[in-house]
C-alpha cells in the first residue's frame, strides 16, 4: 500500500494508506483529528475544508495520497500551544458565529484562507460570496459574515507585524 | 469507491506509456470531478495515474498569446495578473467556477479532458479558437470538442498546455444553476484574431457549440441590439429539473446579449 508523508499543523506523519483513501479519512481515522468533519461527502458543503499548502480545499474530494509531501492545517492546528484562539476563532466566539457547530471548523478554515488572500479587505457582500463553498443547516450565516468581517482587521494587523 | 492501483508517474512518457497500455486506467488532474464519480462507483479504473507530478502547470504570455499549463488550477487562472491583462473574460470565468475550495484544486485540463456538457472553460476555448496541446500533437479547438463528455483525445494522450490568442474583446455570461454554480446556460462571446465567435455551455445535448446565428449578426454590428432579432431553436437543447430546452433557448439569446453588452 502506498506510504504518504506529510506534515499535519506542523508535526511530521508518515502513514500507510490504500490508494483509495481520502484525505479527510486519513487525518480523521489514522491521525484521530476529528475535528475536520464530513458533512455531505459530496463536495458541496464544505464541512470537511483543510489548508492544503495554504489553500483551503475540500479534504473529502482529495485522495491522501495526492497530499504526499505537503503541508496540511486543520481546525486543531490554529490555536496556540497555550490555548490563545486564532482571531477567525476568536470572532466565531465573540460574535457567537455557530448554532450547532456542525459546519464551523469547515467555515473557520474557508473564512481565514479567504481573508488571508484579500488584503486589501472584503465587504459583506464579497464574504457572502467567499462563503460558496461552505454550507450551515442551522442558517447561521448573518453571525458568521459578521465574526469573519470583525476578524479582517486583526488577521491584518497580524500579518502585517 | 472501488479499490484501484495508485501512480504518480515523474515524466509525461511515463503517465503516457501507463495509460495507452491500458484502456481502463484513468488519469487524475484535479480530481474535482473525478473524485466525486469515484465516490459514486460510476467509473472502476485499474489504475489511477496521477498529473501532479510532471511540472504541467504556470502561465506565459507572449505575443499575444496566453498559454496556460494543463494543471494550473482555476485559482491560478482567476488571480493571475497577466491573464487579467491579456484576457480578462477568461479570468472572470475561472473565478465563477464552483467555488473557492473547488478552483484551489480543479484544473484547467481536467476541466477539458472531462468535456462536461456544462462546465464553463469549454466555452472560452471554442469562443477563442485556442489551441490544446498534448504529449502528442495540436488540436484546434473546432477539432476538439466531439460531443458530451467526448474529446478528440486518443489513449495515452494528455493534455499539457492549452493556448488562448488574446481577443479585441470578449466575454462570458454564465446563467448559474445556485447550488452547483454550473452553467444551466454560459456564453462565452469574443472578437479577435480568430473572427467573431460565440460558444455556448450548459444548453446543448452535444456539450459546447458556436452559435452561428449570433456570430453573423455580431460580425455585422457587435452590439446587444443587434441580436434583438436572433433566435435559436429549442431542438437539441438539454431538459431537465432545472430548465427545459424551451427556457434554455430562450436562456442563450438574453444571456449571449449580456455578454456582448458586458465585453
Amino acid at each position: 500500500m502506498p506510504q504518504v508523508t506529510l506534515t499535519v499543523n506542523g508535526k511530521s506523519a508518515s502513514v500507510e494508506v490504500e490508494g483509495r483513501t481520502l484525505l479527510v479519512e486519513l487525518l480523521r481515522d489514522k491521525l484521530g483529528l476529528t475535528g475536520t468533519h464530513v458533512g455531505c461527502d459530496t463536495s458541496q458543503c464544505g464541512a470537511c475544508v483543510v489548508h492544503v499548502d495554504g489553500n483551503s480545499v475540500k479534504s473529502c474530494t482529495m485522495l491522501a495520497v495526492q497530499a504526499d509531501g505537503a503541508a496540511i492545517t486543520t481546525i486543531e492546528g490554529l490555536a496556540k500551544a497555550d490555548g490563545t484562539l486564532h482571531p477567525m476563532q476568536e470572532m466565531f466566539r465573540e460574535h457567537h458565529a455557530l448554532q450547532c457547530g456542525f459546519c464551523t471548523p469547515g467555515m473557520v478554515m474557508s473564512a481565514i484562507d479567504l481573508v488571508a488572500k484579500n488584503p486589501q479587505g472584503l465587504t459583506e457582500e464579497e464574504i457572502r460570496h467567499g462563503l460558496e463553498g461552505n454550507l450551515c443547516r442551522c442558517t447561521g450565516y448573518h453571525n458568521i459574515v459578521k465574526a469573519i468581517a470583525a476578524a479582517q482587521p486583526l488577521m491584518h494587523a497580524k500579518a502585517a507585524e | 469507491m472501488y479499490e484501484f492501483a495508485y501512480q504518480k508517474p515523474s515524466s509525461l512518457a511515463d503517465a503516457a506509456a501507463v495509460l495507452a497500455a491500458d484502456a481502463d486506467a484513468k488519469a487524475l488532474a484535479g480530481g474535482q470531478t473525478f473524485i466525486p464519480v469515484l465516490k459514486q462507483r460510476l467509473n472502476h479504473p485499474t489504475t489511477v495515474v496521477d498529473l501532479g507530478k510532471l511540472g504541467l502547470t504556470g502561465i506565459t504570455v507572449a505575443g499575444g498569446t496566453v498559454t496556460i499549463g494543463a494543471m494550473t488550477t482555476h485559482a491560478a487562472v482567476a488571480a493571475s495578473a497577466e491573464v487579467k491583462a491579456a484576457i480578462p473574460a477568461l479570468a472572470a470565468l475561472a473565478g465563477g467556477i464552483g467555488d473557492n475550495q473547488v478552483r484551489n484544486r480543479g484544473t484547467i485540463g481536467g476541466s477539458l479532458a472531462n468535456n462536461d456538457p456544462s462546465a464553463c472553460y469549454p466555452s472560452a476555448v471554442l469562443a477563442l479558437g485556442a489551441t490544446i496541446k498534448t504529449n502528442k500533437r495540436e488540436i484546434a479547438a473546432d477539432d476538439y470538442f466531439q460531443g458530451m463528455f467526448t474529446t478528440a483525445l486518443e489513449p495515452g494522450e494528455i493534455i499539457t498546455a492549452v493556448s488562448f490568442p488574446a481577443p479585441g474583446k470578449a466575454a462570458y455570461v454564465k446563467f448559474k444553476n445556485p447550488a452547483s454554480r454550473y452553467a444551466m446556460v454560459g456564453v462565452f462571446v469574443a472578437k479577435g484574431p480568430k473572427g467573431v465567435r460565440v460558444a455556448v455551455t450548459g444548453a446543448g445535448q452535444g456539450g459546447v457549440f458556436r452559435h452561428t446565428a449570433a456570430e453573423q449578426a455580431l460580425a455585422a454590428n457587435w452590439s446587444p441590439a443587434a441580436l434583438e432579432n436572433v433566435t435559436i431553436p429549442a431542438d437539441g437543447l438539454n431538459s431537465d429539473i432545472h430548465a427545459s430546452a424551451d427556457y434554455r433557448a430562450h436562456l442563450i439569446g438574453v444571456v449571449t446579449r449580456r455578454a456582448v453588452a458586458a465585453s
